[in-house]
């Protein structure tokens, strides 16, 4: 068992309604209890559609166990059938049906429907939402994917490719396959299909047509694409155009893919000359710790690093599937990787590490609001206001403008940042009151929680280092945003040298040793 | 799902009854502990589930809690269940976790779901055994919160009716009043001025804010439901030889005023003293509905089923604001504790039980209603649709009860319309 408070991923079976509601004209019949109809309101109130997920939940009850549970299934799929009049249909189970065993996938097909139907099998117990979503992905282009596809493409003599990865309830998505589908038009790659999103089952039909595929999101198309690469020689991109420099690495993969030459890309968005340019110079160095899904979180390295010179302090996914691709990139920055999809340990490594800005999702927002630091949300899980009105890619040179803003936004702005050091006394212009152009709103100071001792093993009283009143009124006057890490490098000075109590001169000795 | 359209007579109010057995689109009785644990605050709810549960939890309570919650799932694994580990053992384990982490609990709820019951994963053993690991420190009941048994607000049933045994016996012979179902702490204060004034004193609430101080009960006691969805409660605490006092709902001026009033026939207070203790308020509230009575009133409205408070309150919105009810649909219609509710309802509205919810839309949109009281997941939907309407978790997250919050219950219904008038995008 595994003790969860908040939980980064849903069960699979919701990452087949993002695939499944992310399309256009194929249907989810699922055998689960009334409770798990919640999953509607994901789509309906987080991302706001405008229309029920097409999924029919067989709802059955106590009651019903060991009676008629298959047949309540059947009814369901064959009315969802008849009312909807889907072209494709997923079967499968939740959590709770995968117990009673009743078999959806056997179960549809003794019905009978004149309309392929994709059983699912997601075993609940052991995989989370993008593995499932991958694998209903997968198995909807196995059933659906076309030997003859090439006939039913309208084929031009400019290459093409398929989209492949933006669902329903993603980070996103909407916007970067707008953006993506811009740049693979300027650069003369015809889409093919775009999938699942917006997609039809013919569509899925005519995937094998493309010359290549790109894949936006490995969490939910890598397992599809090999599959594609396999079957129909279909190669993939392995780039995640993230990022200024990304998306150069993006253009130049699908240029060789597409056989076409690497244009030179002049105007590459703001995001280059903003980073450069003297006002950013407070940037430089500015301590950054990021989590979320693998894919995202790499991606923010590169950029925080490469594209902001920050520094990478923590970098971490909660998504096991990708851990490689995570642990390679902890390597490059020097950083321990965190895998993990436990909440409450990712909260001990960000105040551990006591970063001045924290890239992370909607968890690691509260996680960031209860430490007083600044945050930004690079990856899903996501809430509401992660659902812009406005137009805002992740992806892509617009992308890369994109990030520039919300991931500077948050934090305290250069001069200001000089202002706070020499006036740190102004009643009003200080740091309790957070950075001014966020109002009220920004992350005010807030000393991050006293470790709690461990249960387990009680306070270790003897190794403490204690602060003698002085210095810790000395650190007071230090600026919120990089009074934690005066702290802790204070901390080490004092414990690398046996000092068990930190005096005025300790705490200048460190700074001194440590720099700026 | 198609059952053949059942419509029985109800017993009591010989009113046709639509009762449908295909899809529910209803929270299942788990969502409960979104505000029982902000209610009883040294108590926290383990639930022993999947993921699917936990996940539910977060997108019902919003992850706009910030503080720590005082609930968590164990979630089952695939080892759990292929017996590698033995289940009881690994609960064992995760609570000794959870206990360590949270020494400030004293009332814990091992919260049952589908999958525990489904496996049987007997939870009353495991809560008898780890409360006798714990004792006295910390309490350990269970419940079940599981989809398959409980909608809703059943789940709050569940939880209280699990408490009963806990309630220690009364020890006076005084008449005691106690009020069943958790309420908001401002209407709580409001209600117990009242019976002061009134002149009942021994007035307790269940829950009651803290573990440590649970209300007693006997056959002495006399209780009031303040909640429609109470029937396990209601009967384990007859069970502990307390009696009902029949009443409607504490919902607008006339159900607050009938709430109040069984109490004080009960105990015997004369029709003066209790007008004259109930004017001020009632005038208030009275005055406050005014405001709203123009928006609302002949327009129509549609019930979906969701917590269980769709009778009480399109009585009130019937019956005081003067709106127009079609369809009231509700998960589960307890006949006798609804029975005053359901002899002011007015004719030729249409009950429903149970639930089939692309039957049910049908409906809706046939009859396009000025505004529809649904779940989340329908909302923005029907919103799409040119459709009005409330959420319904809205009325069961926020204050509605009582003479002081009868204008803030209409202008819910009255915001939703307003808004839609005013906007021209
Ligand atoms: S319906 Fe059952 S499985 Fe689903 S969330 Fe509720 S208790 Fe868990
Ligand atoms: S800062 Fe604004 S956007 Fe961010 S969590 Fe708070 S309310 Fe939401």
């Amino acid at each position: 068992m595994q003790l969860a408070v908040w939980t980064y991923e849903g069960p699979p079976h919701v990452g087949a309604m993002r695939v499944a509601t992310a399309m256009k004209d194929v249907h989810y019949v699922l055998h689960a209890p009334q409770g798990d109809t919640y999953a509607d309101l994901l789509f309906t109130m987080i991302e706001r559609r405008d229309a029920r997920p097409p999924v029919t939940y067989t709802t059955f009850q106590a009651r019903d166990l060991g009676a008629d549970t298959a047949d309540i299934f059947k009814r369901a799929a064959r009315d969802a059938y008849d009312r909807f009049q889907p072209k494709a249909m997923f079967v499968g189970a939740s959590c709770t049906a995968e117990l009673i065993q009743d078999d959806p996938g056997g179960l549809a097909k003794a019905l009978a429907l004149p309309v392929p139907v994709v059983p699912l099998e997601l075993p609940s117990y052991t995989r989370k939402e993008n593995w499932g979503a991958a694998e209903t992905f997968y198995q909807l282009i196995r059933a659906l994917a076309d030997r003859n596809a090439e006939k039913l493409s309208q084929k031009t003599d400019r290459p093409s490719c398929n989209l492949l990865g933006p669902t329903a309830l993603g980070f996103r998505h909407r916007d970067d396959v707008k953006e993506i589908s811009n740049l693979l038009f300027h650069l003369g790659v015809e889409i093919n299909v775009i999938a699942p999103m917006n997609a039809k089952a013919a569509d899925i039909a005519r995937i094998p047509a493309a010359d290549f595929n790109v894949v936006l999101y490995p969490e939910i198309a890598d397992t599809a694409a090999r599959w594609l690469e396999r079957e129909f020689k279909q190669p993939f991109t392995k780039t995640v155009p993230i990022g200024v420099g990304a998306t150069r690495d993006f253009i130049k993969e699908v240029s060789d893919l597409a056989g076409i030459d690497a244009p030179d890309i002049e105007d590459a968005g703001n995001m280059g000359w903003w980073s450069r340019s003297i006002d950013s110079t407070y940037l430089t160095g500015k301590r950054v710790f990021i989590f979320g899904d693998a894919t995202h979180a790499v991606a923010a390295a590169r950029v925080a690093s490469e594209e902001l010179a920050f520094e990478v302090v923590g970098l971490g996914c909660y998504n096991r599937e990708f851990a490689r691709d995570l642990r390679a990139a902890a390597k490059r920055y020097d950083v321990e990787p965190l895998i993990t999809d436990d909440y409450l340990v990712v909260e001990d490594a960000i105040a551990k590490a006591q970063p001045e800005l924290v890239l992370g999702t909607q968890m690691e927002r509260h996680i960031a609001k209860r430490l007083g630091i600044p945050c930004a949300v690079i990856s899903a899980p996501v809430h509401v206001h992660d659902f812009p009105a406005r137009y805002a890619p992740q992806m892509g040179f617009e992308g890369a403008n994109v990030l520039f803003d919300t991931w500077v936004h948050p934090l305290v702005m250069g001069l200001e940042e000089h202002l706070l050091h020499m006036f740190r006394d102004d009643f009003e212009f200080n740091d309790e009151a957070g950075a001014s152009h966020l109002g009220g709103h920004g992350a005010a100071s807030k000393e991050p929680p006293t470790v709690e001792a461990d249960p387990e093993t009680g306070p270790e009283a003897d190794n403490v280092i204690r602060w003698e009143p002085a210095a810790e009124k000395e650190l007071k006057k230090i600026p919120f945003f990089v009074r934690g890490k005066a702290r802790r490098n204070t901390e080490n000075y004092a414990a690398e040298r046996q000092i068990q109590l930190i005096s005025v001169d300790t705490l200048y000795d460190a700074k001194a040793h440590y720099g700026r | 799902m198609t059952a053949p359209l059942d419509i029985s007579p109800a017993s009591c109010t010989q009113r046709p009854i639509l009762r449908e057995r295909g899809q529910r689109e209803v929270f299942c009785g788990l969502t409960g502990i979104v505000w029982l644990h902000r209610k009883m605050q040294d108590a926290f709810f383990l639930i022993v589930g999947s993921r699917t549960c936990a996940h539910l939890m977060q997108s019902a309570a919003g992850v706009m809690i910030f503080a720590e919650p005082r609930f968590a799932t164990a979630i089952i694994e695939e080892r759990d269940l292929a017996g590698m580990a033995d289940a009881n053992e690994e609960l064992d384990k995760t609570v000794k976790r959870l206990l360590a982490r949270r020494p400030d609990i004293k009332l814990l709820f091992l919260v049952g779901s589908c999958p525990s019951e489904v496996i049987k994963l007997d939870l009353s053993r495991a809560a008898a055994r780890l409360s006798k690991a714990y004792a006295p420190k910390v309490r350990i009941l269970n419940y079940s919160g599981s989809g398959i048994e409980t909608t809703f607000t059943q789940g709050e049933d569940a939880c209280l009716a699990s408490m009963v045994p806990e309630l220690p016996a009364e020890a006076s012979p005084e008449p005691s009043l106690l009020v069943v179902g958790a309420l908001a702490d401002v209407v709580e204060d409001q209600f117990k001025r009242l019976f002061e004034q009134l002149g009942i004193d021994r007035v307790r609430f269940f829950p009651s804010g803290s573990a440590d101080d649970l209300p007693a009960v006997g056959p002495n006691t006399r209780f009031l439901l303040a909640q429609p969805f109470l029937g396990d409660t209601a009967r384990l605490l007859e069970g502990r030889g307390a009696k009902r006092l029949p009443a409607l709902f504490p919902l607008g001026v006339e159900g607050t005023a009938g709430f109040f009033k069984a109490a004080a026939d009960a105990w015997n207070i004369d029709a003066d003293k209790f007008d004259s203790v109930i004017e001020m308020p009632r005038a208030r509230a009275e005055k406050a509905l005014e405001r709203y009575r123009d928006a609302l009133a002949g327009k129509s409205i549609f019930f979906f089923p969701d917590s269980q408070l769709e009778v009480p309150l399109a009585r009130f919105l019937s019956r005081e604001i003067g709106m127009t009810l079609t369809e009231v649909g509700t998960p589960y219609l307890h006949m006798e504790h609804l029975d005053r509710e359901l002899t002011l309802m007015p004719d030729g509205v249409r009950l429903s039980e149970g639930q089939d919810v692309d039957k049910q839309l049908d409906r809706c949109r046939a009859e396009r209603p000025d505004i529809s009281v649904c779940g989340l997941g329908l909302a923005n939907p029907l919103e799409a649709e040119g459709l009005t309407t409330k959420w319904a978790i809205e009325l069961v997250f926020t204050p509605i009860q009582g003479f002081e919050q009868a204008g803030d219950l209409a202008e819910l219904f009255a915001r939703p319309m307003n808004r839609r008038m005013r906007l021209a995008v």
